[in-house]
């Protein structure tokens, strides 16, 4: 089958079961829930807080086991993290004795490259998050948007086959926030990479997805997909994208 | 770039001119660079000039407390005769192995018992039972076991120094964010490249600490062990002199002594600034 060796970064999620115990009581987060991410999407998972997104997304990057159910990557069923999947973080976390250019590359060392290698193929990605100027830079001296940055360029330079982002801009201010929206959309335009978003903020979501997964606020309630058919690159002020940001509020009963 | 790189480098927008003459000007760069020095050491000269002073006046005895300059000419006289000087060598000689001791021992075993939980809970009430146990209270366990030679002197120097380094270094493993730890592992790093790439080099300010810390009680504790059964070192220099009533002596070997410690201190902080300087601030 030459088609399923071409497929890459596709994820399936099959009859996925997990329950937290807090202080004492069982709570459910996730009840035979099942998925499929094509290769080379962008998937926003969007939802309550508390709704499981985290979790999920834990799931997938193999830092969370599930209690029922399996992933496979690809039609592989992979358990534990595994390098054809890089995690971005709310926060950075960065190596705070590692310069910018290394903190980039650290992933990279990670599989066996010579720093000097490392370095080479990571100036490429700090090029691409135009953090130019900042290679020797420590992670003290960046602000929160740069820190950022170098944690998504450190993702990007092991070419992961899928992008896994719980809430990446979260903590970042709105101005910030925006230019990184665009950033990471010229940036997903150009790298060939399936990406999962945890977000809160639903214009972000319609800005960068494909496909919207919006997990229930009440226990026992569906999860619902939303297709987002907007052209690319997106307008916030196109008149499709706000009715598309109008119909989904309307989802959340806040209309 | 995005909107947040624009606030870079604004502090310094505007031209300050002094039209007054040369001398407030000198006055101005004396003051600037006297200023941070005078809050740093301000206390300790304040204190050198009141002793000197009170004792040339008449205020305290000067038999007990001599004048500095008594101090300062024994012990230019001790070091220039070379007298001093085989004190100097044995006493750092015998804080330096115990010293080098309890780094070789309570950096591995800090790093080691930091990471297994098992193990640290396991020995925690122990370690702090003879942490709180005075290395001073022991000394005389030390030498029954080990008799009244060298051994026992390093012993108790290595004694109290080792559970400096050893807790900081627990303390430094043990603080490690587990975030980062999460991150290497999603990029494939294993238990030993955790260690290598994330555990180690988070620990080495803790470590810092407690090296300087070690370091200092190395050299005071030169005091209680040279106190018994030694015939040179500073410390045996020290009650030597009282004993002998050669008073500026005396103070002469504790100034010595308090000067190897801001030594061994000065030459930490450089290694450490050297090792660390991503922790330091801008
Ligand atoms: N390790 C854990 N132990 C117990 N409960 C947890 C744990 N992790 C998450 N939870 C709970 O599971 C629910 C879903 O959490 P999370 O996936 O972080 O939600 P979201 O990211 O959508 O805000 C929350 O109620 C949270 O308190
Ligand atoms: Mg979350």
């Amino acid at each position: 089958m030459t088609l399923s060796n071409s497929i890459r970064g596709e994820v399936t999620v099959r009859h996925l079961s997990k329950t937290f115990t807090l202080n004492g009581q069982p709570l459910p987060i996730l009840k035979d829930f099942n998925l499929t991410i094509r290769s080379g999407e962008s998937l926003a998972i969007v939802g309550a807080s508390g709704s499981g997104k985290t979790t999920l997304l834990r799931i997938l990057a193999g830092l969370e086991e599930a209690d029922g159910g399996d992933v496979l990557i690809d039609g592989r069923r992979v358990r534990g993290v595994g390098t054809e999947r890089a995690v971005i973080f709310q926060e950075p976390r960065l190596l705070p004795w590692l310069t910018v250019i290394d903190n980039i590359g650290f992933g990279l060392e990670t599989r066996g490259l010579s720093r000097d290698d490392a370095r080479l193929v990571a100036q490429r990605y700090v090029d691409l998050v135009g953090l130019n100027g900042f290679e020797i830079a420590y992670p003290r001296q960046l602000s929160g948007g740069m820190a950022q940055r170098v944690g998504i360029a450190r993702a990007l330079a092991v070419q992961p086959e899928i992008l896994l982002l719980d809430e990446p801009l979260g903590a970042l201010d709105a101005m910030t926030k925006i230019g990184m929206q665009q950033e990471l959309a010229r940036i997903w335009k150009d790298e060939d990479v399936t990406t999962v978003l945890v977000t809160h903020d639903l214009e972000e979501a319609i800005f960068l997805a494909d496909r919207i997964l919006i997990l229930p606020r009440e226990k026992g309630g569906e999860p619902r997909l939303i297709d987002i058919d907007l052209p690319r690159p997106r307008d916030r002020s196109a008149p499709g994208f706000v009715r598309q940001r109008e119909e989904l509020l309307g989802l959340f009963g806040l209309h | 770039m995005s909107y947040e790189d624009i606030h870079h480098g604004r502090a310094y927008g505007i031209g300050v001119s002094h039209p007054e003459g040369h001398a407030s000007r000198w006055l101005a760069q004396t003051a600037a660079v006297a200023a941070p020095i005078l809050s740093r050491y301000g206390l300790v000269i304040g204190f050198l000039v009141f002793w000197q002073v009170s004792t040339n006046v008449g205020w305290i005895n000067a038999s007990v407390f001599p004048p500095l300059d008594q101090i300062i000419g024994a012990l230019w006289k001790g070091i220039s005769s070379g007298a001093l000087i085989d004190d100097i060598a044995i006493s750092l000689q015998r804080s330096g192995i115990a010293f080098l001791a309890a780094v070789a021992l309570g950096i591995p075993l800090g790093l080691f018992m930091g990471q297994v939980r098992a193990i640290e809970q396991a020995l925690d009430p122990l370690l702090q039972f003879f942490r709180q146990t005075s290395a001073l209270a022991l000394y005389p366990v030390f030498i029954l076991l080990l008799g009244l030679g060298e051994a026992s002197k390093v012993f108790v120097i290595f004694w109290a120094t080792l559970f400096p380094i050893l807790l900081s270094t627990i303390g430094g493993v043990k603080e490690v964010d587990a975030k980062l730890i999460e991150m290497a592992r999603t990029y494939g790093a294993g238990s030993l490249a955790i260690f290598r790439r994330v555990v180690l080099p988070a620990s080495v300010p803790a470590i810092f600490v407690g090296l300087r810390l070690s370091a200092t009680t190395a050299l005071l504790l030169l005091i209680a062990a040279e106190m018994i059964g030694a015939n040179k070192g500073i410390g045996f220099q020290v009650m030597n002199a009282q004993y002998n009533f050669q008073i500026p002596l005396m103070f002469a070997a504790i100034l010595l002594l308090a000067l190897m410690g801001l030594a061994a201190n000065a030459a930490l902080v450089l290694l450490q600034r050297k090792l660390c300087r991503w922790a330091l601030p801008q």
